[in-house]
């Protein structure tokens, strides 16, 4: 079978210029909306806006979410127990950053 | 094809346990999940874990593997035997889900489990899958996850990249293969590594007209042998000579936008941080360059070189440069 080849002009940042709804994020993450609400019911993600039809995700909450996801599936963890991980995990990061700046 | 050893990869006996066989696999797993490991090769090991695990933790499958593996080695060529798997409930199974969306992680574009795996028990063993598209109407196609890695100076600069991508596509028999396809992507001015670069569309094609998802790429970038990259801020190790680590130097230094003069203030010493402001990568708060002094030492090999050195050693007759080792 040919190669397929693409030209792209788009490129963004996610991190800088992309923001997500709650069914856009469901669909990048590739999961139903349940998962979603239940990774903001734990405090692993932070919508902006009251009601989940209005909510807004920064575009970080992307490999935010599927980190998460990745945790809890690949190592059978509950959800406070990957927000424990996570947390911990962003502790070593900002110590590590701390040793590097010494 | 290679004849995979699952036991093996988990570590176990042969006549371990489904419990032994989960327990093997969750420590491992724990150890070199790639979100948590900073192993280097953390993950391909785990990819080899999950394929292992997937194998030996459903009993059917664990049978039928255990029936090839004792007519094989490991590591011998491998083929299954003609309508060996015939009995086996499993098989036939054919793509689960869409593609790219039951791969590991970020490692999507690179497949899913091994050729040896999915000649035993088809595609879509592993456990992420899901099925999307079963009921009619436009479906959107689902959005694609990799990873690429760029050089510090595109990110510096900004730039046009070809990228080549392994990419799961679904040809007309229904069949989900790999297949490369080229990128021209526009890398943007001061992406950090950990970011992710969204290229709409670029994704898995919708069903029924609906619009394809999105490829996502994750910037990692390539080892630089000057610079080292932490966030936004740059750093790199500046040698100075010792004369001009005590009586202060200007001297020409290395960034990724060029030469620029820095001046070493007098006394400094090994490992003082120079701080170029702004100098780091660009963005709406631009980073930092930092360089390090490393104290260089020149050989002394000629008469005056080593009379110069003795000189030294007479105008700091006191100095005792092992005092930190005296109690």
């Amino acid at each position: 079978m040919a190669d397929i080849y693409v030209l792209t002009t788009e490129t963004v940042v996610l991190e800088d210029h992309v923001s997500f709804t709650l069914t856009s994020l469901c669909q990048a993450c590739c999961v139903d909306q349940e998962q979603v609400l239940a990774l903001v019911d734990e405090g692993l993600l932070q919508p902006t806006g009251q009601r989940p039809q209005d909510w807004r995700f920064s575009g970080d909450a992307l490999p935010q979410a599927r980190r998460a996801l990745r945790l809890a599936r690949d190592l059978d963890l509950g959800l406070p127990g990957v927000a424990l991980v996570m947390d911990l995990l962003a502790e070593i990061e900002r110590l590590r950053s701390q040793l590097r700046a010494r | 094809m290679e004849f995979k050893d699952y036991y093996a990869t988990l570590g176990v006996d042969r006549a371990a346990t489904q419990d032994e066989i989960k327990r093997a696999y969750r420590k491992l797993a724990r150890k070199y999940h790639p979100d948590v490991s900073k192993e280097p090769d953390a993950e391909s090991r785990f990819k080899a874990l999950a394929e292992a695990h997937e194998a030996l933790i459903d009993v059917e499958r664990r049978a039928a593997y255990d029936d090839i593996a004792l007519r094989h080695a490991s590591g011998k060529s491998f083929e299954p035997p003609p309508g060996w798997d015939s009995g086996f409930e499993y098989s036939g199974r054919g793509p689960g889900g869409m593609p790219g969306q039951h791969a590991y992680g970020d490692a999507d574009d690179s497949g899913d489990f091994s050729d040896f795996f999915e000649s035993l028990f088809g595609r879509g063993g592993p456990q992420g899958t899901r099925r999307r598209g079963a009921s009619a109407g436009p479906v959107p196609g689902g959005d694609h996850h990799a990873k690429v890695a760029i050089d510090l100076l595109d990110a510096y600069k900004g730039a046009q990249r070809q990228i080549v991508l392994r990419m799961p596509v679904v040809d007309a028999t229904g069949q989900a293969r790999l297949q490369d396809r080229k990128l021209e992507v526009h890398i943007p001015k001061g992406v950090r590594e950990g970011q992710h670069l969204r290229l709409a569309g670029q994704g898995a094609p919708g069903a029924g007209g609906a619009p394809a998802g999105d490829l996502y790429l994750e910037v990692q970038f390539l080892p630089h042998p000057v610079f080292r990259v932490d966030g936004s801020d740059i750093s790199f190790d500046l040698p100075v000579a010792p004369w001009e680590a005590a009586l202060g130097a200007t001297v020409t230094v290395p960034t990724p936008d060029g030469s620029v003069q820095l001046s070493v203030p007098p006394g400094s010493s090994q490992g003082r941080k120079l701080r170029l402001k702004g100098k780091g990568l660009p963005g709406k708060l631009p980073g930092d360059l930092y360089a390090v002094l490393t104290i260089a030492l020149p050989l002394a090999s000629s008469a005056p070189e080593k009379a110069a050195f003795s000189a030294f050693a007479l105008a700091f007759a006191d100095y005792n440069p092992r005092s930190v080792l005296e109690a």
